[in-house]
């Protein structure tokens, strides 16, 4: 039963990476860059969401939508401020600036919010499950946060491969110079997938904060870097990948702590990583990269 | 393009040397600062004021002030307190010690963690500057440094103390211990209480650990602990993730007892914690925001005012060690124009002699020893209703 | 007439660099001496010098050998731990400056051994993916390095995973101490021993760069498959520079450590990684000169900043992203273009043109 339950709760905070992910692995397959600030976008959208909920009294679908309405501007900000001047610099430049903006997010929420953290009142209000008289409990946070990992999933999917806006993400993604040739607007393109995975950072600031509820300004670091190691493990760029590799760390991360070591369970997890990068040097669903001679 | 970078690098390094020399030009004014304003007795403090452990040097920082305001209200000695960041890294407190010595600095409240304190007490004892660290509690702060002194309890006091309490009150038949394994203060408490443990014949049945960077998920150390029967869980760590493992053990239905250090202080403070999930339990703690007692609550109600928070016991600590280097000042006859040598060598002599005893917010009848660990009483406490409880 | 013009540039940086740092050292050396640096400029000195040889180390792999590594740290982490190791199991008679330049080659040794490990499956993998595999390893022997614990008695060294009651020490002394990292550290690195690690860096890099293995690493840099197709052995020259590369690390490690009473695992962290990383981008790729610089400025940029306390690291944070817009922001290029092209006319069409030559 412990083994199930281990399962379940791997399952849920896989997911929260798994969402995470998804916000990298987007912005990755079409800027081509490694967002460093993703991780602490998710901490304002949780700063946001709780305010909204403690201090004016929204309830929780709300809060989510405003966490989500302003990481979308800061999302779009950021990327028209501090990305676009450098989308024709090397990558190497934009990611120390995507690590300025990262230093800078976290000290203006240490400005405004303060060093104490606050416990996030789970916006989940049903409760758990409990299965097996008692043995078994699923709790409320892990089936919200697995069935929206899923949705998100899906939607994007689904977005990408028939809208008209998804397909000229796709073009942007494969030759930037050809969609624009096409008639694609290229900035335009790359500000909706900021503005899509900024708001995906707020849903996912929620979740993680619903089902490990503090809150502080270094919140999001730790989460965004297991996040974009996912990302990398599922294959960057891809979507399907960023679940399949989110939820797969999720697991090895419970299960290294439940049955070898809690205090290497992070050398496992990365070890795990290393190994699967080099059986598959493009992640679990990365595509093979074709080299142009 | 060649060019430009020639003359940046050229101004760069202009700037370099010009950055070098005000430094040297500071450099002397400090030798003979003191004089600047004889009136005031510099003290230097440091800590974390920004990344993960913000919360602690902030605290100590806010104490430390309020006890300096009360002071300086006073009149008879005139205390100054610059307060650097550390980001609770000893590279960086090195560096803002020395920033420190520059600016004339009398006295050091050593720093708020253990590791940079470790690191600037080494500095401080060689240069014959006093020093007293609210809050870093490793033995290894003090050892071997005749200047150093602290105003928490040590680490392993805390581990046996916590033992004894568990084993003498009978409070646990099957005892479980999750303590971080990436955090000095934890496992220094957590090896001590251990071998107390073994001492005392108590039953401890399972040991979980996590690290700084996976404090987010404790299902599967509650998991463990749940199926190996513990009553009683030891919780040798800091608040922030102490609420996270009641919250978890309260979704997965696991209802033991739990018991904490004086780091589980502040958990009822937490913004938004639900407080009757903190119900029942224990903490050893030398400091409660709620006791009754005047000083206490005057302590309360200017921070209160001032920061708008609840203290806790790291701005308890500071608040404390202000007033101690106070007290022992006036015993000793410190003033404004003697060097920070001098005031060292009275102010250790003082804090150790027999008939030194400094009332606190953290204790009463505090002492030093040579060794420069103090001796107070843990109290116990339990939460009952959302307020601690003696017990 | 080309080849000539290469060496002259060669030698023109040879020239910049030692310049540089003797310059430096003659300047501030007898001011150290002397006591007439501040307490906060005499404290840097030490940390800036193992840090411009961590920069140094980690422009060969950035820079030359085109690869990003996010987990540089993980080589000082080990050397320095190594150094710390040695100097606390040497004699204490043993003087001082042969205890330090022992420490020095014994981390830079560990950290290379190290390398070699890591290098072998890392070197396979491209990109943004051995970008990730680095800081994999850089976490996992911080991970693990929180979890030795070694003291040192009579009998020789004892080793444990678990506690430091698990040693059994008969009196002795403990080195390492899980998460607390070692205690009682010796400080004995000084200045002049930082000023000749960076010159034993720089000799080594910079020659490197200009000798057979340097000009095949650039290369497959700029070209993989070009460099393939003439025959350069690709694994071996990559899995060389990447050792050296772990090999200077390490030393700077060992320097580091040995200025500081105590060190802990948790310092060598992803954080710490990315700093030296910025210290290199800002320098310039394959720039040795520019790296030294931006270093020695970005490093005491946070000191100096003090006076804004609260504010301190936000203004970092803007300082940091303004200079990368700055140096790399097309617009502004155009910009300073135009505002040396007024100061003089000819030098802006050379440069443009340079340019564009690195830029393609």
């Amino acid at each position: 039963m412990s083994f199930i339950s281990n399962l379940i709760n791997g399952i849920s905070l896989g997911s929260v990476y798994a969402i995470i992910a998804l916000g990298y692995t987007m912005v990755y397959g079409i800027a081509k860059m490694l967002n460093f600030a993703h991780g602490d976008v998710i901490m304002v959208g949780a700063y946001i969401s709780y305010c909204a909920s403690a201090y004016l009294g929204f309830p929780p679908a709300l809060s989510v939508v405003l966490a989500m309405l302003v990481c979308t501007v800061l999302g779009v900000g950021i990327e028209a401020f501090a990305y676009k001047p450098l989308r024709r610099a090397g990558s190497l430049a934009v990611l120390i600036t995507a690590i300025g903006v990262s230093y800078l997010l976290q000290n203006i929420a240490l400005l405004i919010w303060g060093s104490n953290p606050k416990a996030f009142k789970s916006l989940v209000t049903f409760s758990s499950i409990s299965l097996f008289e008692g043995k078994l409990i699923i709790t409320a946070e892990s089936i919200v946060t697995v069935i929206a990992c899923v949705i998100i999933m899906v939607a994007l999917t689904a977005f990408t491969k028939k809208s008209k806006m998804g397909k000229a993400m796709r073009a942007v993604s494969e030759d930037k110079d050809a969609a624009e040739l096409m008639g694609i607007n290229v900035n335009v393109t790359i500000s909706l997938t900021f503005a899509i995975g900024s708001a995906l950072a707020a849903i996912a600031g929620v979740l993680l904060c619903s089902a490990y509820p503090t809150l502080q300004p270094t919140t999001g670091s730790m989460p965004g870097i297991k996040a974009f190691t996912a990302a990398v493990f599922g294959g960057i760029g891809s979507i399907p990948g960023a679940m399949v590799g989110g939820i797969l760390l999720g697991i090895i991360e419970i299960f290294s702590k439940s049955y070898i070591s809690t205090a290497l369970s992070d050398a496992i997890v990365f070890s795990v990583l290393i190994i699967v990068l080099l059986v598959k040097p493009t992640g679990i669903l990365g595509k093979k990269i074709t080299e142009k001679v | 393009m060649k060019k430009f970078t020639k003359i940046a690098s050229l101004a760069l390094t202009a700037a370099i040397a010009v950055t070098s020399l005000a430094g040297c030009g500071t450099g002397k004014n400090t030798g003979d600062s003191g004089s600047g304003d004889a009136k005031t007795i510099k003290i230097g403090g440091i800590g974390p004021i920004t990344g993960a452990a913000a919360i602690y040097g902030q605290a100590v920082k806010n104490g430390a002030e309020i006890a300096l305001e009360e002071i300086n209200a006073k009149g008879d000695l005139k205390f100054e307190l610059k307060f650097e960041d550390d980001e609770n890294d000893a590279e960086k407190a090195v560096n803002a010690y020395n920033n420190l010595k520059d600016w004339g600095m009398k006295i050091s409240m050593g720093a708020v963690t253990t590791q940079p304190c470790i690191a600037v007490s080494t500095e401080s004892n060689s240069d014959g500057i006093f020093a007293m660290t609210p809050s870093a509690s490793s033995p290894d702060v003090v050892k071997d440094k005749d200047l150093m002194f602290q105003m928490c309890f040590t680490d392993p006091n805390q581990g046996i103390a916590s033992a004894k309490y568990i084993k003498e009150q009978n409070l646990g038949e099957k005892i479980a211990v999750i303590y971080n394994n990436s955090d000095v203060y934890s496992t220094g408490i957590y090896q001590k209480f251990m071998a107390e443990a073994e001492n005392d014949g108590l039953n401890v049945v399972c040991v979980k650990t996590f690290t700084d960077d996976s404090a987010n998920d404790f299902t599967s150390q509650l998991n463990e602990i749940k199926s190996a029967g513990a009553d009683l869980v030891f919780l040798p760590i800091y608040y922030t993730p102490a609420s996270l493992i009641l919250t978890q053990a309260k979704k997965m239905q696991y209802e033991p007892k739990f018991f904490g250090v004086d780091g589980m202080d502040g958990i009822l403070t937490l913004e938004g914690f639900d407080k009757s999930l903190a119900e029942d339990v224990m903490l050893l703690t030398p400091f409660t925001a709620d006791a009754q007692d005047d000083a206490t609550k005057s302590f309360v109600e200017k921070y209160n005012n001032k920061f708008k928070e609840t203290p806790n016991q790291f701005a308890a600590d500071g608040y404390d060690v202000v007033n101690a280097i106070y007290e022992a000042c006036v015993k000793a006859g410190v003033t404004a124009d003697m060097t920070a040598e001098e005031i060292g060598t009275k102010l250790a002599e003082t804090l150790t002699s027999d008939d030194f005893k400094f009332d606190g917010i953290t204790g009463n009848g505090m002492f030093w020893s040579q060794s420069g660990e103090v001796s107070k009483d843990p109290k116990g406490m339990v939460i009952k209703n959302g307020v601690y409880v003696g017990m | 007439m080309n080849k000539t013009k290469k060496l002259s540039k060669f030698t023109l940086t040879n020239i910049e660099c030692y310049g540089m740092i003797i310059v430096a050292f003659a300047v501030l050396f007898p001011m150290l001496k002397m006591n007439m640096l501040s307490n906060k400029i005499s404290g840097l000195l030490i940390p800036i010098c193992a840090y411009i040889v961590m920069a140094i180390s980690l422009n060969l792999t950035v820079g030359f050998l085109g690869e990003l590594s996010l987990g540089h740290a993980g080589f000082m982490s080990v050397g320095a731990f190594s150094g710390v190791i040695t100097v606390a199991c040497m004699p204490n008679a043993a003087p001082t400056p042969i205890k330090l330049l022992v420490a020095i080659i014994i981390g830079g040794i560990m950290a290379g051994f190290l390398g070699l490990i890591i290098g072998i499956p890392v070197i396979r993998l491209k990109g943004d993916y051995l970008a990730i595999v680095t800081l994999a390893f850089g976490e996992i022997i911080k991970n693990i390095i929180n979890c030795i614990y070694i003291g040192v008695d009579k009998a020789g060294l004892h080793f444990s995973m678990k506690s430091a009651e698990a040693l059994n020490l008969s009196g002795g002394k403990m080195i390492l101490n899980g998460p607390q990292g070692a205690v009682g550290v010796s400080k004995i690195s000084t200045f002049l021993s930082g000023v000749l690690l960076i010159i034993f860096a720089l000799f080594v890099v910079l020659n490197m760069v200009n000798s057979k293995t340097g000009r095949a690493v650039t290369a497959i840099r700029d070209n993989r498959i070009a460099a393939e197709s003439v025959g350069i052995n690709i694994t071996k020259y990559k899995l060389t520079a990447f050792i050296i590369s772990a090999i200077i690390a390490g030393m700077a490690g060992a320097l580091y450590a040995m200025n500081f009473s105590t060190i802990a695992a948790r310092k060598f962290d992803f954080n710490t990684s990315i700093l030296i990383l910025v210290f290199v981008v800002l320098g310039g790729m394959g720039n040795i000169p520019g790296t030294i610089i931006a270093t020695a400025l970005l490093y005491t940029l946070p000191e100096m900043l003090r006076q804004f306390s609260d504010y301190r690291m936000l203004i970092y944070a803007v300082v940091l992203i303004l200079v990368m817009l700055a140096t790399n922001s097309q617009r502004v290029m155009i910009l300073k273009d135009k505002i040396l092209g007024s100061l003089s006319k000819k030098n802006a069409y050379e440069s443009s043109g340079e340019g564009e030559v690195s830029n393609g």
